[in-house]
């Protein structure tokens, strides 16, 4: 077997929580590799949900999810600093619109507190009034740890953190089959290369009971269940200062349909809650788009239909079937009668928030299989500057436009992204080269007109500068295709 | 740096403004222009019938954007490319970014001529899932005649737009199956000959009051469920049917591209989604005019040019000093059987353009320009309106010189 495919460890699953684990145990003197069925890191439920930094004050003194939560929410700043990822602690207001909710706010204040969560408060209507304007309901319980963060920018910058740090990404291997033999891990991908690994883990999010099945264990299964989004134009940003949710309702799961803001300014407005039958469950339905709008008419009164940018969903791992319902915790364990398999399971939400820490859990549980030696020459920081060009001062981009022309060049109009940025993102550090990886990357496509203007212009640059044919262009997956050719 | 007049956008109303404001005596007039050519959408448009009124002749859109920029270069007026307006202020400042660098520019009158986007997937909340092979009809345009790029090799066109008309044409010459254009009002929102000439004379089918209710496919698109739906526009249970096919096209109508406009804080006017203007098509800012497609959505680049001249022509007046500044205005209202009338208010000092749309298609029917006491200023009759058709009726000053309230109805 060759060199290139022998690992100390290897990870299966490039979403948010595969990443940060890679990340974090980059840090030591380990071989590692990451296994991703996509083309792209993040194309499971880390680049579809709210990106919500939680506070932690909903979840059980005592459970994975309650812990991690809360260390993860310390861990964001100095990691979004470092990865150079946008975030911001905009806080929180869980209201109560009437008398019976009043109870439930004490009830969560009191369990964040025993949860370790900093600061919260139950804010009357004039304090209310004053963190956000036109709010309604009677009391609040102000939360001012929560955040928000781009989730896929920051599940790609974890990884190209790990990628800097000697982490190798093998993107378009699916895992179809794992042996153990001896203390050896074998694991073969869709494509007929087998792996090999003294420790293997486990994070292949809504595929993660499936992963288990490979390796005969049968105790486990997922019931994917989607939560589906429209996203709102940036014009009515300005409308959200904080987040603000209902107050929850006893014996319902869920969090409830609420507006969130994104770093970016825009507005999401979701997510629901349905069970669906497979892990690739991912088309948006009417009937819930023309709940979600009308929802998000009382909520936000000069809301225009014209004001949707796009909908989009994203599938929770629960561990529930629907006559169940509700959450069960975090599944983080080593496997002891399997040396050497580290088992996720079940990491919905929080689990975006609880990624550094759900990091850190699996390092320790790593030491139970190997010695760990710190590298000195770890490189935490990742290069660039935080945000987009459009965001920086006008003096810093005169300096930055003298130094490099193509920061000059709009290609996105609706978002102000330059040429560079594009450029940048095309000659990303793990090499991937779809569209969506694009988008994810620099932003293009994204905004009101969803590449209308820009998608030609991309076109016209990766085929003069990069010598792409007709044929090479893909949008996200295997086979999703762009073109058929030439005219002629 | 400082110019007289300022036009944002080199399409066909850029063009025509810049041209007219030079004419006027403007002494310094500047279009900037973020593509790396002047013409716009024109230089997609490769087949003909541009220009029939102006010109009396049936022109490529390249050949109309050609007689424009010869008479630009001509004039003297400059011009600057792959240069995009990324700020503008309501003291008529202008930021500008460039291979060259960042600029601000100071203008004594500014010309909005931005022109419009295509409505997408999202903006119609179209459901399902998120496959390759969607495009909107004018992205289409641009890969397929500017860049030699194919999109696909059965399609389906949802909306019946001018572009979607034309794009399904041409999909069909260049050997894509076509199976068929689906638009969800009972009448089709292109011209009419349009439908003759795209679709009729190729054999490519129009299904009235049928949309499509959801995309397939993971990877590239497999399909689409189309159905009927009732006069509100909502999908008829049991009509649904699935269309194997690898391309959607959207021609589900265009935005009036605003956004610079709303940020310098010019009042927008939700029928027409561009400006709200005066009969010098000035905007609720002092100085701000708009023309073409950013002010509303045309059907005919000839009508863009004519209203772009008057704007051009208002926007040196202005700055030379010789307009007076915002005063009264009488306001014209849309009546019934109108979806939106231009200008929204007017002077009564000068004869003006009355830009109008229907809400419906009709027949034998009149349109009526009323004052306050219901009394008709101006009349004229229509064989035929329809909402695809813009209206164009010149109103001489005197007609409304006493008028305090002004509507425009069918009748
Ligand atoms: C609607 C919704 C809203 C949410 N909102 C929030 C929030 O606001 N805050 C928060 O903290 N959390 C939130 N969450 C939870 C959070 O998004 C998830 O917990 C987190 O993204 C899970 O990350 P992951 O890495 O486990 O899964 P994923 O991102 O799904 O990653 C798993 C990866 O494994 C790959 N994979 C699967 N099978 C294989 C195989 N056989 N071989 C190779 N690769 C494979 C997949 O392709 C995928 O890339 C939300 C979740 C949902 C659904």
């Amino acid at each position: 077997m060759d060199q290139g495919t022998r690992y100390d460890v290897l990870i299966i699953g490039a979403g948010v929580v595969g990443n940060a684990i890679a990340r974090e145990l980059s840090k030591y003197k380990l071989k590692i590799g990451v296994l991703e069925k996509e083309l792209d890191v993040g194309m499971g439920t880390s680049s579809r949900n709210s990106g919500v930094i939680h506070s932690g004050i909903h979840y059980k003194p005592g459970t994975l999810r309650a812990k991690l939560n809360v260390l993860g929410n310390s861990m964001f700043e100095r990691l979004c600093r470092e990865l150079k990822v946008k975030m911001s602690y905009i806080g929180k207001l869980t209201v109560a619109q009437e008398d019976s909710e009043i109870k439930s706010l004490y009830e969560l204040k009191e369990q964040g507190e025993a949860n370790g969560v900093p600061g919260l408060q139950i804010l009357k209507r004039d304090e209310m009034e004053k963190l956000q304007p036109g709010v309604g309901g009677i009391l609040a319980l102000y939360s001012p740890s929560t955040g928000i963060v781009c989730p896929y920018t920051f599940t790609i910058r974890l990884a190209e953190s790990a990628f800097r740090n000697g982490v190798s990404f093998w993107l378009g291997k699916k895992v179809v089959a794992i042996e153990k033999r001896f203390d050896t891990f074998l694991v073969k991908t869709q494509d007929g290369e087998t792996f090999t690994s003294r420790v293997l883990i486990n994070s292949a999010g809504l595929y993660s009971d499936q992963i288990c099945r490979l390796l005969g264990i049968e105790e486990y299964k997922i019931y994917p269940c989607r939560g589906e989004y429209l996203i709102l134009d940036k014009r009515l940003g300005h409308h959200l200062k904080t987040l603000v949710y209902p107050a929850p309702h006893h014996g319902k799961a869920g969090l409830g349909i609420h507006l969130t803001k994104t770093v970016d300014g825009n507005i999401l407005i979701g997510p629901s809650n349905e069970y669906v039958n497979s892990p690739e469950e991912y088309a948006t339905t009417r009937e819930i788009m023309e709940v979600l709008l009308k929802e998000g008419k009382e909520l936000l009164p000069d809301l225009e239909t014209s004001d949707v940018i796009r909908s989009f969903c994203g599938l929770r791992a629960k561990q529930t079937p629907p006559e169940v319902g509700g959450f069960r915790d975090f599944v983080i364990e080593h496997r002891k009668e399997i040396k050497g398999f580290i088992n996720l399971l079940g990491i919905e939400s929080p689990g975006l928030t609880s990624a550094p820490a759900i990091a850190l859990t699996v390092k320790d549980l790593l030491e139970e299989v190997l010695t760990l030696e710190e590298r000195e020459d770890f490189l935490s920081e990742l290069p660039g500057f935080t945000g987009y060009f459009s965001e920086l001062s006008y003096e810093e981009k005169m300096d930055l436009i003298s130094k490099e022309k193509d920061y000059g060049q709009i290609v996105c109009r609706c978002e102000g992204i330059t040429k560079k940025e594009v450029i940048d993102a095309i000659q990303n550090p793990l090499g991937v080269k779809t569209l969506s990886s694009l988008r994810y990357r620099a932003r293009v496509m994204m905004g009101r007109c969803q590449g209308g203007f820009c998608l030609p212009r991309i076109v016209e640059i990766l085929t003069k500068e990069f010598g792409f044919r007709p044929e090479d262009f893909l949008l996200h997956r295997e086979g999703s295709y762009l073109f058929t050719g030439n005219v002629r | 740096m400082k110019r007289e007049v300022v036009v944002i956008g080199g399409g066909p109303a850029g063009l025509a403004a810049a041209i007219s404001a030079k004419r006027a005596g403007a002494r310094d007039v500047l279009i900037v222009e973020r593509d790396k050519r002047l013409g716009g959408i024109l230089n997609q448009c490769i087949h003909d019938g541009f220009g029939l009124h102006r010109f009396k002749e049936a022109l490529s859109g390249p050949e109309y954007a050609k007689r424009f920029i010869e008479r630009l270069d001509a004039e003297g007026v400059e011009y600057m490319l792959d240069t995009m307006v990324t700020k503008l202020g309501r003291d008529k400042t202008l930021e500008l970014s460039s291979a060259k660098g960042l600029k601000r520019i100071e203008a004594k009158a500014v010309v909005l001529a931005m022109g419009c986007r295509e409505r997408t997937q999202g903006a119609i909340m179209l459901p399902g899932t998120r496959p390759s092979g969607i495009y909107t009809a004018g992205q289409a345009q641009n890969l397929i005649n500017l860049q030699n790029i194919m999109v696909g090799k059965r399609a389906v066109v949802l909306g019946s737009g001018d572009i979607g008309l034309i794009m399904a044409r041409r999909l069909l010459l260049e050997g894509c199956e076509v199976v068929g254009v689906y638009e969800i009002l009972p009448y089709p929102s292109g011209l009419p000959r349009n439908i003759q000439q795209c679709l009729l004379d190729y054999g490519i089918p129009l299904h009235l009051s049928t949309t499509v209710v959801e995309v397939h496919g993971e990877r590239r698109l497999t399909g689409v469920s189309v159905a009927k739906v009732d006069p509100n526009r909502r999908p008829l249970p049991n009509t649904t049917s699935f269309i194997p096919c690898d391309t959607l096209l959207l021609s589900v109508g265009l935005i009036p591209e605003n956004e610079l406009s709303r940020e310098a804080g010019v009042e927008i006017e939700p029928m027409t989604g561009g400006p709200l203007v005066d009969d010098t098509l000035m905007t609720s800012l002092e100085g701000i005019f708009a023309c073409g497609n950013v002010l509303q959505v045309h059907d005919l680049v000839d009508h863009v040019s004519e209203e772009s001249e008057l704007a051009g022509l208002f926007g040196a007046r202005f700055s030379e000093g010789e307009l007076r500044p915002l005063g009264e205005y009488t306001s014209i209202r849309p009546g019934p059987g109108i979806r939106y009338c231009l200008p929204q208010r007017v002077s009564r000092e000068r004869d003006f353009f009355l830009s109008l749309r229907v809400k419906e298609p009709m027949r034998d029917k009149k349109i009526v320009l009323l004052d306050e006491n219901r009394k008709r200023l101006i009349q004229k009759s229509f064989p035929r309106l329809h909402p695809a058709v813009m209206v164009r009726l010149k109103v001489m000053v005197e007609k409304i010189a006493k008028a305090k309230g002004l509507e425009v109805r069918v009748e």
